[in-house]
């Protein structure tokens, strides 16, 4: 047993992770239609980079470089692997399956590479805590909760105040009608992965951090559990994609607080969670959470 | 940009035009047509005719539809359009109002009026709000509701922010794609002034339309499509008083029975 205030602040800062991945779901799914089933591994190799270079950058050098390459791989990945030929928004479900494709090349490069290791990512957190009156928290949780709070609103200021953010929105629409205004679709398209890379460079760093042990060749697969909180929000709308996180991070927070409480539903429930709760919101709203027009897309 | 002086504006030659939608189906045959500077041109025809076809050639968005220019050349000014992107031709001041509207209905009105210089280099806010009180000062009604989202205002409204949004890019050249489809007369009557008063302000109208007596009484010269090739061509009011015309297109029934 853990107290409600302790399992609300794990839930808070896995939540905020999660969104980090999320956004990058949705942003994608937003500018080409496309459900980006790299994003995990994305993750892993941003987690990898930070992980072989912290010793010679220093920390925060190893995660700009991380976040930066990451970037640009998944930029690349769009821009070479996926937009070939006609740009024709039914090709979306094709090159969904592409990156299907793409994840399992990655997945298999860097679980090479790391093998059974648990990387260390040289983060200044390090096993520390704080107490808070009666809540004691881990110095790694808060910084994931500050740094997603910062990195999230500065997404959604690049979607509501840049020409990027408007050309995303308006082409996220209608297609046609953004390309008639002069909206350069390949570009904006590009753009939305490269932040998707950066986004997921970014949460690896938390992911891999107390009390987690390190980066593994797993760690990507957390990615999947963003899947859930961004369909729960609607798939293509960063602010459900945000409540879909925190929903999901508080749930399994709770859920693993009190699993002697629900041993009836069977060992590591909390692993389900996500998906019980996608499911039991789905029931209810077809659409997600903020999904009410936003789904319309393809 | 505002800066071009105005005596050098180009006139838009399309010249003896196909096109083809993939790769086999013929939509427009050998078409040519001028759109002079500062002219009105207008295009008729009934559904399927190849009108949208044409625009689309022009606006660079046959692409989008698995269409290909397959001869043929379009031309505004020194500027070659065939083959090229969107962006090409918005940035030679040749903008698009696509058929339907085709507003971004979850934006504001506001938000609408910014995709419209989206294509031009980087603008200054100053040259943004300029061009944002020009739209005002045509369409008052916009004005009052920037906060609002385009899906809610009315057809007309509708209407009004998209040819609103096209003129935020300082259009020379505006294609308007049936720009009367399902408005009330009364709303028709209103953005056929409007077409006149931008007109007035000095740039050039390529009108698509299958509201023949709307289109023929703004245009000064006009041509009719029929399943991909140019039928009938010349001063708009000299083809309203031929009968073909009046017949197929205005609804004149007692003229041309003989």
């Amino acid at each position: 047993m853990t107290s409600l205030l302790d399992d609300l602040l794990n839930g808070l800062a896995l939540g905020a992770v999660y969104a980090l991945v999320a956004l990058g779901f949705v942003v994608i799914f937003k500018a080409s239609g496309v459900i980006n089933f790299a994003q995990g591994s994305l993750l892993l190799f941003g987690g990898y980079l930070t992980a072989v270079l912290h010793d010679d950058l220093g920390f925060a050098g190893a995660l700009a470089v991380a976040v930066l390459a990451t970037a640009l791989l998944a930029g690349a990945l769009d821009r070479l692997l996926l937009q070939r030929g006609e740009p024709d928004p039914r090709m979306a479900h094709v090159q969904t399956i592409v990156t299907i494709g793409v994840d399992i090349v990655l997945l298999t490069d860097l679980s090479r590479r790391i093998g059974g290791d648990l990387l260390s990512l040289g983060d200044p957190w390090g096993d520390s805590v704080v107490t808070l009156g009666s809540v004691t928290v881990a110095d790694s949780r808060l910084a994931a909760i500050a740094v997603s709070a910062v990195a999230i609103a500065a997404v959604f200021a690049l979607f509501r105040f840049t020409p990027w953010g408007l050309s995303l929105r308006a082409a996220a629409e209608d297609t046609e009608a953004a390309a008639l205004m002069g909206v350069r679709l390949s570009r904006v398209r590009m753009l939305a992965w490269c932040l998707a890379g950066a986004l997921a460079a970014l949460a690896a760093v938390f992911l891999a951090a107390f009390p987690a042990p390190g980066l593994e060749r797993t760690t990507g697969q957390i990615a999947l559990k963003a899947f859930p909180a961004a369909i729960l929000g609607g798939m293509a709308s960063p602010p459900g994609a945000l409540a879909g996180s925190l929903l999901i991070g508080l749930t399994e927070a709770l859920v693993a607080g009190h699993q002697s409480d629900l041993h009836v539903l069977g060992e590591g429930f909390g692993d389900v969670a996500p998906y019980a709760v996608m499911v039991l919101v789905l029931l209810v709203r077809p659409t997600g959470l903020f999904g009410a027009k936003g789904a319309a897309r393809v | 940009m505002p800066e071009a002086p105005p005596d050098e504006r180009p006139a838009l030659h399309v010249e003896h035009l196909d096109v083809t939608y993939g790769r086999a189906l013929s939509a427009l045959r050998d078409v040519s047509l001028t759109v002079p500077p500062g002219g009105v041109v207008a295009l008729l025809g009934a559904n399927g005719a190849g009108k949208t076809t044409l625009l689309r050639a022009v606006s660079g968005t046959l692409r989008l539809h698995r269409g290909a220019i397959t001869a043929g050349r379009v031309r505004y000014g020194d500027t070659s359009l065939d083959g090229r992107d969107p962006v090409a031709a918005v940035r030679a001041g040749v903008v698009q109002v696509p058929e339907g509207r085709r507003v971004f209905a979850g934006l504001t009105v506001d938000e609408n009026l910014r995709t419209g210089g989206l294509g031009l280099a980087r603008r200054k806010p100053s040259q943004v709000a300029e061009a944002r009180d020009r739209v005002f000062a045509l369409f008052p009604r916009l004005a009052e509701r920037t906060r609002q989202a385009a899906g809610l205002l009315s057809g007309g409204e509708q209407q009004m922010l998209a040819i609103g949004r096209a003129l935020m890019a300082h259009p020379r050249l505006l294609l308007l794609d049936e720009p009367s489809l399902g408005l009330a007369p009364l709303m028709v009557d209103r953005i056929a002034d409007v077409v006149r008063e931008i007109n007035a302000q000095g740039t050039a109208v390529l009108l698509v339309e299958q509201n023949a007596g709307m289109a023929l009484s703004l245009a000064d010269h006009a041509h009719v499509l029929e399943v991909g090739e140019i039928r009938l061509s010349g001063p708009a009011a000299e083809l309203a008083r031929t009968d073909a015309v009046r017949r197929l297109y205005l609804g004149d029934t007692t003229e041309g029975a003989a």
